[in-house]
């Protein structure tokens, strides 16, 4: 049996560990007020952007732009990977690696070949444990990144593709849903489908400069980077949500191991006072007789 | 006078940086600069790394822009940008910077095709920036 001793210091360790975790999930929070509010900033952007992007998809042909062609034989294919850069956030990074460890394991059955970019160093780290073939990795990005940094990435991705080393090029992202869940998504970056392009909005004639098919040539490497930009954005916004999730469960669940350990604990003061009281009635029966 | 007002709008990808009624927009357009009076017919044209700048009552503002699209319609003119700043936010001293780190790297000369494309780009941008935040 423990003794007292053993289980107070216990309730000190559980209290200054729910003290962190507590502090984890007041900083998670204002961190994700923040994403949350970048991903309020990009909506404007992100709307005219796809709003343009169909009006001008719409009136070119198919195979109007590299981007737009599927290729008749695909080998091998990229996969670019979103993780965060620390733990402690749950099934968050756990989701996100057997989504795409799914997603690899299929197309390698398929005898393709996949490589990877990995932004986040756990899911770098946990593919180059696998030996697997990782082409770029980028770390520590997530606590300062911008639309520069999604560029960066955009372009290492689309690089390969362009020189006709890989056919298709995916993603894989957490997309926030709400505070509750965050969801692995998988979409395909390239070839661009038609069928994105082509969602039907109030389509407006426009005097185009350059003409059509050279404006792609504009708009679709930016359509990548919106894509990834937009990755980023979901990504981080749940990595927080997850994190905030995670810490205030841990928090409750210390809280809860106080309130039992302190049971324990006065269980054992009272048995100790008890066994006390019986010795010295003991020994005065003793003296009596 | 009845509505002849010119909403312009400048947005980047992390923020709304212009949002106002205009006069005039001009701006840096790919095949030439072009500028934007009310009932313009509906135009589309990318923008090259550049100034630009609207006039509102007697005053002229200046702005940064580099890589993006204009979209205007009679009422309205969209600028989509990956970076647009006004004159008076531009950091002249990293814009500095930028433009000797891209000097020292096209005096190394020709080596990879992109990274001499991409120092070029760099060196136009940060040129541009400063001539910008001159005005």
């Amino acid at each position: 049996m423990a003794t007292l001793r053993d289980i107070k210091r216990k309730i000190g360790a559980v209290h200054k560990t729910q003290q962190i975790t507590k502090a984890m999930n007041m900083v998670a929070a204002a961190k994700l007020r923040g994403a949350q509010g970048r991903m309020e900033q990009f909506r404007p952007y992100a709307t005219a952007f796809s709003q343009m992007l169909s009006s001008i998809a719409g009136r070119v042909e198919p195979e109007a732009h590299p981007f737009f062609i599927q290729a008749p034989l695909v080998e091998k294919i990229e996969l670019v990977l979103l993780t965060a850069d620390r733990g402690l956030c749950g099934s968050f990074n756990m989701n996100l690696i057997n989504t795409a460890d799914k997603f690899i394991k299929q197309k390698q059955a398929d005898g393709l070949e996949v490589s990877l970019t990995c932004v986040g160093r756990k899911g770098r780290d946990f593919f180059r444990r696998r030996k697997a073939n990782i082409r770029t990795g980028y770390v520590d990005m997530w606590n300062r990144y911008d639309f520069n940094d999604a560029i960066a990435v955009a372009r290492e991705a689309v690089a390969p593709f362009t020189n006709g080393e890989v056919q298709e090029v995916y993603l894989i992202y957490s997309e926030f849903v709400n505070m509750a869940i965050q969801r692995p998504r998988l979409v395909q970056l390239l070839p661009v489908s038609p069928a994105v392009a082509e969602e039907e909005g109030p389509t407006q004639e426009y005097l185009c400069e350059p003409p059509e098919a050279q404006f792609l040539d504009y708009l679709l490497p930016r359509y990548i980077n919106v894509m990834v930009y937009h990755g980023f954005l979901e990504n981080s916004t749940s990595e927080h949500a997850a994190r905030m999730t995670a810490m205030d469960n841990a928090t409750s669940n210390c809280k809860e191991m106080v309130q039992q350990l302190t049971l324990v604990m006065n269980k054992a003061r009272q048995a100790a006072i008890t066994k006390e009281l019986m010795d010295i009635i003991g020994g005065a029966e003793a003296l009596k007789g | 006078m009845a509505e002849k007002n010119l909403l312009l709008e400048v947005i980047t990808p992390e923020r709304k940086v212009v949002s106002e009624e205009v006069d005039i927009v001009v701006a840096p357009g790919v095949e030439g600069q072009f500028g934007v009076l009310v009932n313009h017919i509906p135009f589309l044209s990318a923008l090259d790394t550049g100034e630009m700048y609207y006039r509102k009552g007697g005053q002229v503002q200046y702005l940064f822009v580099s890589g993006g699209f204009a979209e205007v319609t009679g009422q309205k003119v969209t600028v989509l940008a990956d970076s647009a700043e006004r004159g008076h936010e531009i950091d002249v001293e990293r814009a500095r910077r930028a433009r000797e780190r891209a000097e020292r790297r096209l005096a190394m000369g020709r080596t990879a095709e992109i990274d001499w494309a991409r120092a070029e780009a760099a060196l136009r941008r940060s040129i541009t920036r400063m001539k910008v935040a001159g005005r």
